[in-house]
């Protein structure tokens, strides 16, 4: 058990933070400390170029698909120096931490060669097509469509929740390939191009004010024959080996962005006189060993999934960080007291914490509810009996 | 950076699990209970069979040299246990301020003697009015972790640490009956005590508080693990309403829940203790997240195991109450978890200036 880190890769941190910060105060110095992900968009996409071609974009792919190869020590590394010179959160990262691992591990080579090296260089950006109407928590119970008509495959239907769908060129969606057939059975894991006159976005207009998610919908739209990963009928299991990609080294870039979060709220606590009161230093110590827990909980999953085991304590993570991020929001609002409940100007547009505060309702929602996270949790890791199923439709 | 055991220390853990599952069962447990609190023929076995006594403590002072997270390994099994064992009070308390702030005599004369089983000694924090002048003790320590069968103590009195034998003039020591019959207390008078100071007190202090709370932690990990495990084994074959009751999203979400908690305590354990080893500047923080953070979690994980096994969960014939019991005498051995969770809140910087 070792948890520090060797001269070599230390070398490697000096590489990767000068880097990161000749190009933050150089040409990127705007979207240094950005925060939210549909702030500056098209700046954000020139980030996403300049980090491809200089080669720091995946850099735990293989260089063949445009990443650096790097060791799970320097993909750690890499996440806290890209975090702590407060690059900002990735538009891509979608695309770079789902699309491109799923096609690493379910592509054939061709798909390989045709999409990994674009998410790379920061040119296709990628988003989710999974839930839709009928289809949340139970997933499998997808109705769009989609047949093949001579090269093409035609998708009809409409997904939700498509974080970022505005800015994408990509989806993935999976879809039902084999008519009549119900729940996991007879799906397809189709990559569908966006800019398309069958595709169209709909912003959702979310609690927070902003439009971050959106509706997607599906009428005739075309994708190539080819666009497939795996064969018809094994979309639910492609899919859900994506799931498994969730909980990879881009959570510790994550937990830099929560301990930015933690830090305004320790800011705001001091200045209103809130960090003498020992219920808030109790909340605030609470919050403090719970990102801690998360980062070692974490290298605990990377560190066994290098050695090719998914450790079952990877199924808490979700829960685990959600729950977190939840309980500081509510934290930053009792910190703040009735001068978080208000903003200047017209706009309904809240400020770091009490958008906090609002946003993280639907951290313990999407990607699986904490409920859902639970039956998962109780299910796979604890080999409890599954719940019945009911037949209403 | 690798967070995961080495190939030793695996084996080590192997060896330690199978030990504790083969020999500290519940009626041996059960059986020590009813007397001082120890399983002598399990301390025995412990120690001067096994060799793992000394684990954390040099070899060149009579021990093994390996280090806290060794050390939390074999803790953490003993937790699963809940084993009658003084691990704590003599080697997670006792032997380190020997080992940290005691004279080149007095680790060669006791050491060796704590790793091998030979000498049971415990840590009595004395009262504050406790007076010590001219190598004598005046005062009362109140809550001394099997006190009653402990050789020697070392007492925390004013500023100074100081060694006491149990047969000396003027200690008077009074079991006390204790909630936890594993890890009885016992009260110490000293009046006029004949005391060896350590020459160190504040190296030795502060050595009693790290390897104290990881051992606290660790124990307090395997036990959460176990109250897990057993109401998750319960859940399985359990059947209500014709389905088992782990069936039932009102118990597997709150086995869920227990699952996520001890992962994380977990995770708190053996960061503290490779943080110690690594002398990582995290070392404080680490111990006083892991202090607290498994002892919430064996707290609520033990309180659970009783609420889902129902009615059998209450009776003393389950080993429920064993667990539920040393979860409540872990919280408040080496300051609650409030008290680390205020350190942490200092730590964290709540007290600088805007």
């Amino acid at each position: 058990m070792k948890l520090g880190f060797s001269p070599e890769e230390e070398a490697f941190r000096a590489e990767a933070a000068t880097w990161l910060l000749t190009e933050l105060n150089g040409a990127f110095a705007d979207v240094r400390g950005l925060t939210s992900l549909t702030e500056s968009p098209e700046r954000r996409r020139d980030w996403e170029r300049r980090l491809g071609e200089a080669g720091w974009s995946c850099v735990g792919w293989p260089r063949a698909y445009g990443g650096r190869d790097a060791t799970l020590a320097q993909q750690v590394i890499f996440a806290e120096e890209y975090a702590r010179a407060g690059a900002p959160p990735r538009l891509n990262h979608i695309g770079i931490e789902l699309a491109g691992p799923t096609i690493l591990a379910f592509g054939n080579d061709e798909q390989k060669a045709r999409f990994l090296p674009p998410i790379a260089r920061g040119e296709e950006i990628w988003c989710q097509g999974y839930s839709e109407p009928g289809a949340g928590s139970d997933l499998a119970n997808v109705r769009t469509r989609a047949w093949r008509e001579g090269d093409e495959w035609v998708v009809e239907g409409q997904k939700v929740w498509t974080s970022l769908a505005q800015f994408s060129d990509w989806i993935f969606v999976i879809a039902r390939s084999e008519e009549g057939s119900k729940g996991p059975k007879g799906l397809a894991f189709l990559l569908v191009p966006v800019d398309q006159p069958g595709v169209t976005v709909r912003p959702i207009h979310q609690i927070t004010g902003e439009a971050e998610f959106n509706e997607t919908f599906f009428d005739g739209a075309r994708t190539g024959g080819a666009n497939i990963l795996g064969e018809p009928g094994d979309g639910w299991q492609v899919a859900m080996g994506l799931l498994g990609f969730e909980r990879g080294v881009s959570t510790l870039a994550q937990q830099m962005g929560f301990r930015n979060e933690l830090d305004a709220v320790i800011a705001a606590a001091r200045a209103n006189g809130a960090a003498k009161n020992p219920l808030i230093r109790q909340r605030i110590a609470k919050a403090e060993i719970g990102l801690k827990l998360m980062r070692y909980g974490a290298l605990r999953m990377l560190t066994d999934a290098e050695g090719g085991k998914l450790n079952p304590s990877a199924l808490t993570y979700k829960i685990q960080w959600a729950t977190w991020r939840r309980d500081l929001g509510e934290l930053a609002m009792d910190v703040l007291g009735q001068a978080g409940e208000t903003v200047s100007g017209h706009d309904y547009a809240f400020p770091m914490l009490p958008n906090l505060f609002l946003y993280s309702r639907a951290d313990t929602i999407y990607g699986g509810t904490n409920e859902i996270q639970r039956n998962i949790i109780a299910e796979r890791a604890l080999g409890l009996p599954r719940e019945p199923r009911g037949d209403l439709k | 950076m690798h967070f995961a055991f080495t190939d030793e220390q695996a084996m080590i853990a192997e060896t330690a699990k199978a030990f504790f599952a083969e020999n500290a069962t519940s009626e041996r447990t059960r059986a020590a209970m009813t007397a001082t609190g120890v399983d002598e023929a399990l301390w025995r076995a412990f120690t001067a069979e096994l060799g793992l006594g000394g684990v954390a403590i040099p070899e060149g002072e009579g021990g093994v040299g390996l280090g806290m997270v060794e050390f939390a390994i074999l803790a953490e099994e003993a937790g699963r246990h809940v084993a009658a064992l003084p691990l704590l009070a003599s080697i997670g308390l006792a032997a380190p301020a020997i080992l940290a702030g005691g004279s080149a005599e007095q680790k060669a004369r006791l050491l060796p003697r704590l790793a091998a089983g030979e000498l049971v000694a415990s840590f009595a924090d004395a009262m504050p009015d406790t007076a010590a002048s001219d190598g004598a003790l005046m005062g009362a320590a109140l809550h001394v972790p099997h006190g009653a069968r402990a050789d020697l103590f070392v007492v925390a009195a004013g500023d100074g640490l100081f060694l006491v034998e149990r047969d000396a003039p003027g200690i008077a020591i009074a079991p006390l009956t204790s909630m936890d019959q594993t890890r009885p207390y016992a009260r110490l008078d000293f009046g006029a005590v004949t005391a060896e100071a350590l020459t160190d007190p504040a190296a030795a202090l502060a050595a009693v508080h790290a390897t104290g709370a990881i051992a606290i932690a660790a124990d307090a990990l395997g036990g959460a693990q176990a109250c897990l495990d057993r109401t998750v084994a319960y859940a399985k074959e359990r059947v209500q309403f014709g389905r088992a009751i782990g069936s039932f999203q009102a118990v597997k979400h709150r086995l869920a829940d227990m699952m996520v908690a001890v992962e994380q305590a977990r995770s708190a354990v053996y960061w503290a203790a490779c943080a110690i080893d690594e002398g990582s500047d995290e070392a404080v923080f680490g111990v006083h997240a892991a202090k607290a953070f498994a002892c919430d979690t064996y707290t609520h994980c033990a309180g659970e195991m009783i609420q889902l096994h129902g009615g059998i969960g209450f009776t003393w014939e389950h080993d429920a109450h064993l667990y539920f019991k040393r979860a409540r005498s872990n919280a408040n051995l080496l300051g609650p978890p409030d008290w680390h969770r205020e350190q942490i809140a200092a730590l964290a910087g709540l007290d600088e200036a805007a």
